[in-house]
């Protein structure tokens, strides 16, 4: 027999039990319905924490100055951190590609004729968007000059654009911020919301000095974190080293002793990350794979009662011809039809659930863009699976069918 | 060389405790082109008999040479094969597949033979359908039709895939004499084409239709005759002579 009688035959029987033929592929369906929406969930959650720690920067360090503890109590940050250092790192270690002072204030923005609160007002050094691997969309990112001026120079993000400007090219236009007069001279390229919605547009960057004499009127040359960049993924563990050297024997903190800063290094935070997305993938989808042999067990089940009821019929057609093994393939493939049939449903069901759970996150974290992956691979895997549980639990039904003796098959009643 | 020849065929049921001789050793040729009764009590062994002309079942003992091939030792493959290219079936009970149209049910046989391709099959079944009769009936299901008309497309399905032999257990037995008068006419037209028939009946009427009445007492031929008058006077003293025993 053909295969493709077989599947008509197949599916002409199955149509003819709609309500048994569905209750039977429940478990199929359910199974890789539960296995497609994790898998994608997974990954988009992995996709996303891997776009996220791509936007912070390109194998982005980060240095925090440390506590200072006397006699065991906590007495909060200390100045510790200067722009010396970061110029230092930058050029003394190797491992390091860029390195860049920040200080961050608050305040009050008016331009054009709109007054707005920026998310971040920052002071930063010239080497800050190489640090975060951000390009420009207009005009020139501060210079050194502007950082040993403490000029009145600033760049804006995309969102400032817009809000201040909208229509009008931002570019020399003059802003007051913190009612001191500021001109733009450059405009930075888009980048997005951050994982947790965060407009990372909504940036003013000036340099620090700026901040620090102009804007805060102190003359402290310290600063809240130097933001360094590995040169690449591997060598930032080695970056790690070289600066916790260097800044320690810049700080003369003797061997043994606490350092008074410490390194987050971000490019392991995101390898901690993935392998807990990925873990937690591969843990549910196996829970949920275990539903799918539950739909297996299901599918025998109903095959077996299946091969009984229809006795007479595989005497028949034992008798018309069919040799054992015609009667093996069309249990068979019934079995296996049945199984993909639940397998595609349960796709259709499992990307349709993701693209809900998506939709649902993208409204409770409006800028976040989680995206929506639908894994071909996977689908294409889970479909195979269901086959394989289909000819898995299906063969006993067949092969037990085969086996009949035409004459008592016929006579049975 | 006769299209079938048996020789010392026996069918023994092994019921543990019992032997059931359920055929002990019958000795005939059949040739081709003949119509044939198989007449007799019931529990004589005639479905025995038919099943194992059919290849349905293997017998125990004995030699069944089928168009010159021994097919007493075939495995269940090659006996499929031989069903599949030379017999053609009619059941008391019709036997059709259930919620499937007359045409479906016609063509089933023609899945598990290579005789037509896929294209041919629907022509060939409907061409069946058609020679019975039923050529405004190609979508009922068994259910919308009446006995004789079951019947019919039984036949049709059994005449599919041109069979040397049509193999009938007591077609008449479900209808009335009207019908089954119908399918004997029919069974003796295919016949006068050249088709070798063999029917089990009890019905002497239907038998008389027949050219030859082999009669079958407790697993044994004990008349071999085209007299009916004598077939059916052996059939009534053995009954006589059970109902003494
Ligand atoms: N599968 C079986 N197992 C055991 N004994 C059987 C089996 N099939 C038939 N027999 C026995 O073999 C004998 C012949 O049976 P068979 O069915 O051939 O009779 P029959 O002539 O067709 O009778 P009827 O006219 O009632 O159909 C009977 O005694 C029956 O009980
Ligand atoms: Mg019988």
């Amino acid at each position: 027999m053909e295969i493709f009688d077989l599947l008509v035959i197949s599916l002409r029987q199955l149509a003819k039990n709609k309500l048994r033929s569905g209750l039977t592929v429940l478990g199929v369906v359910i199974g890789i319905a539960a296995v497609t929406t994790m898998v994608s969930i997974g990954q988009a959650t992995g996709d996303l924490v891997r776009t996220q720690f791509q936007s912070l920067g390109a194998n982005v360090l980060i240095v925090f100055p440390g506590r200072v503890q006397k006699a065991g109590v906590s007495e909060g940050k200390r100045a510790s951190l200067t722009a010396a250092d970061a110029a230092a790192v930058a050029s003394d270690c190797p491992s390091v590609r860029a390195a860049s002072p920040l200080v961050g204030t608050q305040g009050q923005v008016i331009g054009g004729n709109v007054n707005w609160k920026p998310n971040e007002l920052l002071g930063v050094g010239p080497d800050y968007l190489a640090v975060r691997n951000w390009p420009m969309a207009s005009g020139a990112f501060l210079s050194e000059r502007d950082v040993l001026g403490a000029t009145k120079n600033c760049v804006i993000g995309h969102t400032i654009a817009q809000k201040l400007f909208p229509g009008a090219d931002p570019m020399g236009q003059q802003i007051r911020i913190r009612n001191i007069p500021f001109t733009i001279t450059g405009v930075l390229a888009k980048k997005g919301a951050n994982m947790v919605g965060q407009d990372q547009d909504d940036i003013i960057l000036m340099p620090w000095t700026t901040v620090r004499k102009r804007l805060q009127g102190s003359n402290f040359a310290n600063v809240d974190v130097i933001l360094v960049s590995a040169r690449s993924e591997d060598s930032s563990a080695k970056a790690e080293q070289e600066m916790s050297l260097l800044l320690n024997e810049r700080h003369k903190i003797s061997p043994g002793e606490r350092s008074d800063f410490h390194v987050e290094n971000t490019a392991e935070i995101a390898k901690v990350l993935n392998v807990i997305t990925s873990t937690m993938t591969a843990m549910l989808s196996a829970i949920a794979a275990i539903s799918l042999v539950v739909g297996g067990v299901g599918i025998m089940n109903i095959m077996l009662v299946s091969v009984t009821e229809r006795t007479r019929e595989i005497g028949l057609r034992m008798a018309l011809g069919a040799r054992p093994r015609d009667i093996l393939w069309q249990f068979l493939v019934e079995a296996v039809v049945l199984s993909c049939v639940g397998g595609a449903i349960g796709i259709a069901m499992g990307i349709s659930a993701s693209y809900a759970i998506t939709a649902g996150l993208n409204a409770m974290l409006p800028d976040a863009h989680w995206p929506f992956v639908v894994s071909v691979p996977a689908a294409i895997i889970a479909l195979v699976f269901a086959g394989c549980v289909g000819v898995f639990f299906g063969f006993y039904p067949a092969r037990r069918a085969s086996r009949l003796d035409p004459i008592e098959a016929l006579r049975y009643d | 060389m006769a299209l079938i020849e048996l020789r010392d065929l026996a069918k023994t049921y092994d019921l543990g405790e019992v032997q059931v001789h359920a055929l002990r050793g019958v000795t005939l040729d059949i040739r081709e082109g003949e119509f044939v009764a198989l007449i007799g009590p019931s529990g004589s062994g005639k479905s025995t008999l038919m099943n194992l002309l059919g290849c349905l079942d293997r017998p125990t003992r004995g030699s069944y040479v089928l168009a010159g091939e021994e097919v007493a030792g075939l495995s269940r493959d090659q006996l499929a094969q031989v069903r599949s290219r030379r017999i053609g079936f009619v059941f008391q009970n019709f036997n059709l597949l259930a919620r499937t149209s007359a045409l479906e049910n016609v063509e089933t046989p023609l899945l598990y033979s290579k005789a037509f391709g896929r294209s041919d099959r629907r022509a060939r079944a409907a061409e069946l359908l058609d020679r019975v009769g039923l050529g405004d009936r190609h979508d009922h299901h068994p259910n919308q039709l009446s006995g004789g008309q079951q019947q019919r497309v039984a036949i049709a399905r059994a005449l599919v895939n041109k069979p040397a032999i049509l193999l009938c257990d007591e077609p008449t037995g479900n209808l009335d004499t009207r019908t089954s008068r119908e399918v004997m006419n029919f069974f003796r037209s295919l016949n006068a084409d050249g088709l070798t028939v063999i029917l089990v009946t009890h019905d002497l009427e239907v038998a008389r239709r027949a050219d030859r009445a082999l009669v079958l007492i407790d697993g044994g031929v004990v008349a071999d005759t085209t007299d009916f008058d004598q077939a059916a006077e052996m059939l009534h003293r053995r009954v006589l002579d059970g109902d003494d025993a």
